[in-house]
């Protein structure tokens, strides 16, 4: 078999089995639904997740240590999951193919020309896991007396700073011609990072934004999110409703626009952009066996580079961390000149990456300040955004930040679709599923016994998203003297967060003057009341000239007639010449902020369908003692 | 200079073709134009669906009957109340399509009583096929996630393992309905698809607390077959329910009182909600059922107006010891 056919296998396999993984991640018990699926297993596979969670948290979760099969083949053998697992890569493969066919072998050539623009790729790895790693560096510069609390006397940073100037400018300054710009903006971002980094700001921290542009989180999510609810939409077998999801035009559109990219240059986001595909470039360095041509000189037909996935120039110096190992060039070379080797190519070979050290050091200070700077916007601090929900067992904002991948695994998960304001229901009761298949644990695997904290969580209590608040402008008891309480039916703690305070309200007609009574049945004055108005159980009367007397209840109306219900409790009746207000009995919600667990089911039961009566903010949520609103 | 000839009828000839394609042109945009004019503003769309009328399930020379049975275990208690009822052969022909409109409403374990217990479904599934029930189809509207609700309350497998067919409520299930009499249920879309081609409705409901209605039993159970924005109808409930009861004539009622909800309700989700009552009650007549499934809750036909309404408009038969119901007990 020849390998190129090999390799389609492989690509074929995995880009199936990505998207099985992706029908299977339903909440079910049917044998394609999720019941043991090892639906993340791509995600953990991948080395960026890997390494940027353990840059912002110095631990390897669980299954993401797949991610060292991934780094110890690539060491070995070079970018092998690029163009034999990589499911985004292999829709860029196929696009590519179909947007190069039928062009000339010049053409195809010309665009898989190596581009110095390639490079930019490096640059977004080390800017994204600049912004990892910040923490880590101060916790690394730590010893050095510098953190707050410790005495920090600021000649050190000055130093350090120099030091740091005069290491970058040694061996390059006196060879080069010195480009003064160039050198301010290391310098001054330097100092920046220093004074910031090295004092122990508050603001300098983590945050894990690899899953922006890594491939696969990004498949993950535009497939989850986007593609599959199109599809679906349409033969609803994997939902009974439409699934919707917030931004999914953005999420869309970047997956349109990286797919599209591919008319361009074949391959355009594996060679320009992906992060990850950058690392394995950094990795595949010492690749054991790489691509190469076993004598320098050859026909210079450029049926090589016109196959090219990598546009790593095989027919010249070889670029090994461009190399995908498409392995296209072994098949079409007619001299059969190119081998996949132990030995490096005759023609001569590029093993690092097109990244000067000053391109690093930029792209890295960069990353880290990039993140206090984002962060200057207070939104980790006093400006928080309460309309921000996290699923429950989600970690602190803080270290969600250090964990989510954006992968979109929990949304896809959750049967409600969550989303509190377009979900079938809110957060049901005893769901569990985000926890349980997020791929980092941004949100944790919590027990239904922690989540509704029994048990051996009794003394802990329910983990709370939120809390809800009735808005007494817009609730029908409180707002419009009409019955509901639709929300406390179905609040689903108990005894139940949301309870609610008898209230008789005054009806506008009336009161009226009583003329006679028979038996139950009492007639008044004037009134033109609707026949059967009152009739619904709700309403009573009572009367302002018989104060003491309490309400009778009303079993039926006409225009001037009520019929009163025969209460045994009621000793009297009305009796004429009394005065009758007629009252709606209403019970109006509060909600219990020691019980609310803000699952949001009464927000999305609310009848005010708009703008909810009832709606859930992030108040009060468990995972963070400052949002809290209880004592103890 | 003059032009040859031949340059000029060339030029003429393409003019010619030219112009008539220009007019061919202007042609069909003024064709389409006017064909598409239209000098009225639109009418606002309203959905105009054909409205559908659940047909009577119920078995007229049954008339009204209920049976009574005490125990504490489902199987044995619903398998001799519908026994002394005449068995379920009495009701269910054999060749039959049977539907059992169960209370799915919350994506609660069935140990908290919130939703009808999956081995009561279970045996009364099994029960009509084993008199030759040709279908038996279980279906809700529930509140929460359907899906979630059917998994997580168990109906979906006991259903299963029984038989019979759980059918999740898809928004083409809907359609609009009237009811003749009725004042809330008007155009208002009904869970009709599982309706179509069957041939008797059995209804099976837990006894439960409700904050807004008092109690919710058999009529209430009714609820889940309303879509929409359904929970509108909360703020005149005791209307709903009895148009709900006016509007669907079910072969036979199952209310299990085996376990009460006493508090709570109707989402209950603790077991000091529960109350163990150890009644079973079947009968052909809904008002009836839940007359005494309120003693079962401590409460009075007072606290349900309800009951009352639905009496009135001859729907049954709240005084339910004129039907004389046939009691027993089995341990």
């Amino acid at each position: 078999m020849r390998i190129v056919r090999a390799r389609q296998i492989s690509q074929v396999f995995f880009f199936l089995l990505f998207l099985w993984f992706c029908v299977v991640a339903s909440v079910g018990e049917a044998w394609w639904q999720l019941r043991g699926w090892p639906v993340n297993w791509l995600l953990q596979l991948d080395p960026l997740v890997a390494l940027g969670t353990i840059l912002t948290t110095r631990t390897l979760y669980a299954g993401l240590l797949w991610a060292l099969v991934t780094v110890v083949l690539t060491i070995l053998f070079g970018r092998f999951f690029c163009s034999w697992v990589c499911p985004f890569g292999t829709l860029h493969h196929l696009v590519g193919y179909l947007g190069t066919r039928g062009k000339t072998l010049a053409e195809k050539a010309a665009r898989n020309q190596y581009h110095g623009a390639q490079s930019v790729k490096y640059v977004l790895l080390i800017f994204l896991l600049g912004a990892a790693v910040g923490e880590l560096l101060a916790r690394l510069t730590h010893p050095l007396g510098l953190s707050p609390g410790q005495s920090r006397p600021s000649w050190v940073l000055l130093i350090l700073a120099l030091l740091v100037l005069l290491f970058l400018s040694l061996r390059k300054l006196s060879a080069q011609k010195l480009r003064t710009a160039h050198w301010m903006v290391v310098g001054v971002a330097v100092s920046i990072l220093l004074a910031c980094l090295l004092s122990g700001n508050s603001l300098v921290g983590a945050s894990l934004q690899t899953g922006l542009l890594d491939p696969i989180p990004l498949i993950h999510r535009s497939v989850n999110l986007v593609i599959l609810p199109l599809v679906d939409g349409a033969t609803h077998k994997l939902a009974i409703s439409q699934r919707f999801t917030l931004g999914a035009w953005l999420i869309g559109a970047v997956f349109l626009a990286a797919v599209l990219l591919n008319l361009r240059a074949p391959r355009f986001y594996c060679r320009f952009v992906c992060p990850l595909g950058a690392l394995f470039g950094v990795l595949s360095r010492y690749a054991l066996w790489r691509v190469g041509k076993n004598q320098s000189e050859c026909s210079q037909c450029a049926r090589c580079e016109g196959a090219c996935e990598g546009a790593c120039e095989p027919s010249a110096n070889i670029r090994i961390s461009e190399c995908v190992l498409c392995m296209k060039c072994l098949d079409v070379c007619h001299e059969d000149l190119i081998g996949y080797r132990t030995t490096p190519s005759e023609s001569g070979e590029v093993v690092s990456p097109d990244l000067s050290r000053r391109g690093f050091v930029i792209s890295l200070l960069s990353g880290v300040a990039a993140v206090p700077v984002a962060r200057l916007g207070g939104a980790l601090g006093t400006h928080w955004s309460p309309m921000l929900i996290r699923p429950p067992g989600a970690l602190t904002e803080e270290d969600f930040l250090k964990r989510c991948i954006k992968c979109g695994q929990c949304m896809r998960i959750c049967p409600t679709n969550i989303d509190f304001r377009v979900g079938t229901s809110g957060c049901q009761y005893n769901c569990i599923a985000c926890g349980h298949v997020c791929p980092t644990a941004a949100i944790r695997p919590i027990t239904v016994d922690e989540k509704q904290g029994k048990n051996a969580f009794a003394s802990a209590g329910p983990i709370r998203v939120g809390a809800a608040f009735v808005d007494r402008g817009r609730c029908l008891p409180w707002a419009m003297d009409k019955p509901c309480i639709v929300c406390q039916e179905n609040c689903p703690v108990s005894p139940k967060a949301i309870f609610t305070r008898e209230h008789f309200s005054p009806v506008r007609a009336g009161p009226f003057m009583v003329t006679s009574v028979q038996g139950v049945t009492v007639t008044f004055q004037g009134g033109d009341l609707r026949p059967g108005a009152l009739a619904t159980g709700d309403y009573v009367c009572h009367s302002i000239t018989q104060e003491e007397q309490g309400h009778w209840k009303i079993l039926e109306n006409t225009e001037r007639v009520l019929v009163l219900s025969p209460d045994p409790a009621q000793q009297r009746l009305p009796e004429p010449g009394d005065n009758l207000e007629i009252q709606i009995r209403l019970k109006q919600p509060h909600v219990d902020i020691g019980r609310c667990i803000g699952c949001g089911i009464c927000e999305h039961e609310c009848p005010v369908s708009g703008q909810r009566a009832i709606r859930v903010t992030a108040e009060n949520e468990s995972r963070s003692k400052e949002h809290t609103l209880l004592l103890s | 200079m003059i032009p040859s000839s031949k340059a000029q009828s060339a030029t003429r000839r393409e003019f010619l073709i030219r112009s008539a394609k220009a007019w061919a042109s202007v042609a069909a945009a003024g064709g389409l134009s006017l064909w598409l004019y239209d000098s009225q503003a639109p009418r606002l769309s309203q959905e105009k669906a054909r409205l559908v009328t659940l047909p009577d399930f119920s078995i007229p020379s049954k008339g009204g009957q209920i049976s009574i049975v005490t125990g504490e275990d489902r199987v044995k208690t619903v398998q001799h109340a519908l026994k002394i009822l005449g068995g379920m052969e009495a009701f269910i022909r054999p060749g039959d399509r049977v539907l059992l409109k169960v209370n799915a409403a919350f994506a609660t374990p069935p140990i908290l009583s919130a939703t009808a217990n999956p081995e009561l479904v279970g045996e009364v599934a099994r029960l009509c096929f084993k008199v030759g029930a040709s279908s038996v189809t279980v279906t809700d509207n529930p509140i929460n996630d359907p899906v979630s609700c059917f998994t997580l309350t168990g109906l979906a497998q006991a259903a299963h393992s029984a038989g019979a067919q759980v059918v999740t409520p898809k928004k083409s299930y809907f359609k609009p309905t009237t009811l003749r009499g009725g004042t809330l249920i008007k155009n208002w879309p009904l869970l009709y698809t599982p309706f179509e081609d069957v041939d008797k409705l059995i209804g099976i409901a837990p006894v439960k607390d409700h904050h807004r209605s008092g109690a919710s039993m058999t009529m209430k159970n009714w609820y889940g077959l309303l879509g929409g924005r359904r929970n509108l109808f909360h703020q005149d409930i005791h209307n709903i329910i009895k148009e709900l009861a006016m509007m669907v004539s079910p072969t036979l009622v199952i209310l299990d009182g085996t376990w009460t909800m006493m508090t709570n309700g109707p989402t209950g989700g603790s077991l000091s909600d529960l109350k163990q009552t150890n009644t079973m009650i079947v009968s052909t007549d809904q008002v009836a059922a839940d007359a005494f499934g309120a003693t079962l809750l401590k409460k009075t036909l007072l606290d349900l107006p309800y009951i009352g309404k639905a009496q009135a408009e001859e729907v049954g038969q709240s005084d339910y010891e004129s039907l004389k119901p046939l009691r027993d007990h089995v341990g």
